[in-house]
């Protein structure tokens, strides 16, 4: 059954790029502010889910056609070999540094190595949040497929 | 004067909320109970703007954002609810 819901796609078109935009915003707020990689997470894996309410699985398969288990499993190794990376430098674990550098536009910034904890942090519960809404959205007219 | 204006707009959208929840268990039908559950989430942004007034403070803002997300979330898929019967299909074209 073809339905007529032009309205809902037209605003999902717009809606989905400013929650990404949001999710950036509140990943890179984390070390200072509220935010970090968990609810950026979070917030990405509620645009996805936007997006896969008003469009259909497929489609959404074939936008991202890899194995959300696999995204989940990546982010944890992440995670785990940066917090095992302090042991080069004779730090306990997840021991972190940070320095400042001279960027070409945004100037003098911070830059930690807790980010990339965080962006394994992040890709491990839009890992885990994907693969809970595609798995329970499965019916049983998938297996006919 | 200001701060007075605040709270009582406040206790407003508290009572407010209040009857809102009584529509949400007493609602005849199920639209309207989905109707006063995004009107809750509505009122719900519209106090913690006014808390982030009194307060003098903008902690709040990502808060209000995040909460406009997932009540517009919500209110689309109990829309989608009520009108197909499938929260997610498979193949919309089919």
């Amino acid at each position: 059954m073809k339905v007529n819901n032009v309205i809902l796609q037209t605003v999902t078109k717009v809606a989905t790029y400013i929650i990404l935009t949001f999710a950036i915003y509140l990943f890179l707020a984390g070390h200072h502010n509220p935010g970090g990689g968990f609810i950026g997470g979070l917030v990405i894996a509620s645009a996805v889910a936007l997006l896969v309410l008003v469009y259909d699985v497929k489609t959404l398969k074939a936008v991202f056609p890899f194995d959300f288990k696999i995204l989940a499993a990546v982010g944890v190794l992440i995670a785990v070999v940066t917090g095992m990376g302090s042991f080069v430098f004779g730090k306990p674990f997840l021991s972190q540094s940070f320095g400042y550098f001279n960027l070409p536009i945004f100037g003098e910034t911070e830059l930690a190595t807790a980010v990339i904890f965080d962006v394994g942090v992040a890709l491990a519960v839009l890992g885990t949040a994907l693969s809970i809404i595609f798995t329970i959205s499965e019916d049983i007219s998938l297996w006919k497929h | 004067m200001f701060n007075l204006l605040l709270l009582g707009a406040l206790f407003v959208f508290a009572v407010a909320i209040a009857l809102f929840l009584y529509r949400v268990c007493k609602g005849p039908s199920i639209p309207d109970r989905i109707i006063a559950m995004d009107a809750i989430g509505v009122s719900l942004i519209a106090m913690m703007a006014i808390l982030s007034i009194l307060l003098k403070t903008d902690a709040f803002f990502e808060v209000i954002l995040l909460f406009g997300i997932l009540s517009f979330i919500g209110t689309v898929s109990f829309a989608k609810f009520i009108e197909r019967g499938v929260l997610v299909d498979y193949d919309r074209n089919r």
